[in-house]
């Protein structure tokens, strides 16, 4: 290595990776917990499942796995130097989150004006179980549409990077780990979606 | 891993195309099964085409299939780490 600033793209790989590890946890552990009172509860889970909308969910699942698409193209494009291109793709990506939060925000508001949000009145004098169910929904989907707000403001910081030239086809490693961890919030979503809106 | 820096596997885009399409005929597939009522079936299915949902984003979304030795270990490592947890969970709630 003869460049001056030193740089190491399987270390900041492998540290990124490291993370994501962590995350996988967190999530994991929102799931055992998920898991755990399902199996306690499984009736006022099942009525609290099926006041979720599939269509919302599902559109949003197919707005994230199509943001996941135009993120990994970003990667292969940036590696094959058409800078216009990783823009637009990262543009879509960025385009796809919002899509995702608009949704997130009808259903919430919805679920808000029938009372049912942490500490209402309706959750609070319902049954145990369906409580349980409704905070559970509201941490899993608070935390990652946490994730996709920071997911998507990283992606505008890259897209920045790729404008002024600072990330390049021969230097993308933070490209590559933002999309990392936009496919990692792509990821806990395959999982919420059946979780909360299709088995029960 | 020295020998690693310089060669970049590079997805081709129609690769990426294909597993977004078989991630959405999955999707489709997950949402009309459990429209049935199987009763545990239901979480049974949900759950293994999650699973293969999962394992199609980290092995080509994510590079996993391409990626070094180290970073496979360390996946390995980190999920059953998870499925330890979920298993001594389990053992301890189920026979309380």
């Amino acid at each position: 290595m003869t460049h001056a600033p030193h740089k190491d793209y399987a270390g900041a790989k492998l540290g990124m990776w490291l993370f994501l590890f962590t995350e996988i946890l967190l999530f994991g552990g929102l799931f055992v917990l998920y898991a755990v009172y399902l199996a306690r509860y499984p009736h006022e889970f099942s009525t609290g499942g099926h006041q979720l909308n599939v269509v919302l969910g599902g559109t949003n699942t197919f707005l994230l796995v199509t943001s996941s698409l135009f993120a990994a193209m970003s990667l292969t494009a940036i590696q094959q130097n058409k800078r216009q291109l990783t823009l637009r793709l990262i543009g879509g990506t960025i385009l796809c989150a919002a899509g995702f939060m608009v949704i997130k925000y009808i259903e919430w508001t919805a679920k808000f004006h029938h009372g049912i949000f942490p500490g209402s009145e309706h959750i609070l004098t319902g049954p145990p179980g369906e409580s349980v169910f409704f905070s559970l929904y509201f941490l899993s989907t608070g935390i990652h549409g946490l994730h996709v707000l920071i997911g998507a403001t990283l992606l505008g910081v890259v897209a920045r990077r790729v404008c002024i030239g600072t990330i390049t086809a021969t230097d993308f490693v933070m490209l590559e780990n933002s999309v990392l961890y936009w496919h990692l919030v792509d990821l806990v979503w395959i999982f919420i979606f059946p979780l909360y809106y299709l088995m029960l | 891993m020295t020998t690693h820096t310089g060669e970049h596997h590079i997805i081709s885009f129609g690769k990426l195309i294909a597993v977004w399409a078989a991630l959405l005929f999955l999707t489709a597939v997950t949402i009309l099964v459990t429209r049935f009522d199987l009763g545990g079936l239901k979480v049974i299915c949900a759950l293994t085409v999650a699973c293969t949902k999962a394992g199609l984003v980290i092995a080509f979304f994510m590079h996993m299939k391409y990626e070094y030795r180290l970073l496979q270990i360390l996946l390995i490592v980190a999920l059953v780490t998870l499925a330890i947890f979920i298993g001594l969970t389990f053992f301890d709630v189920l026979y309380r």
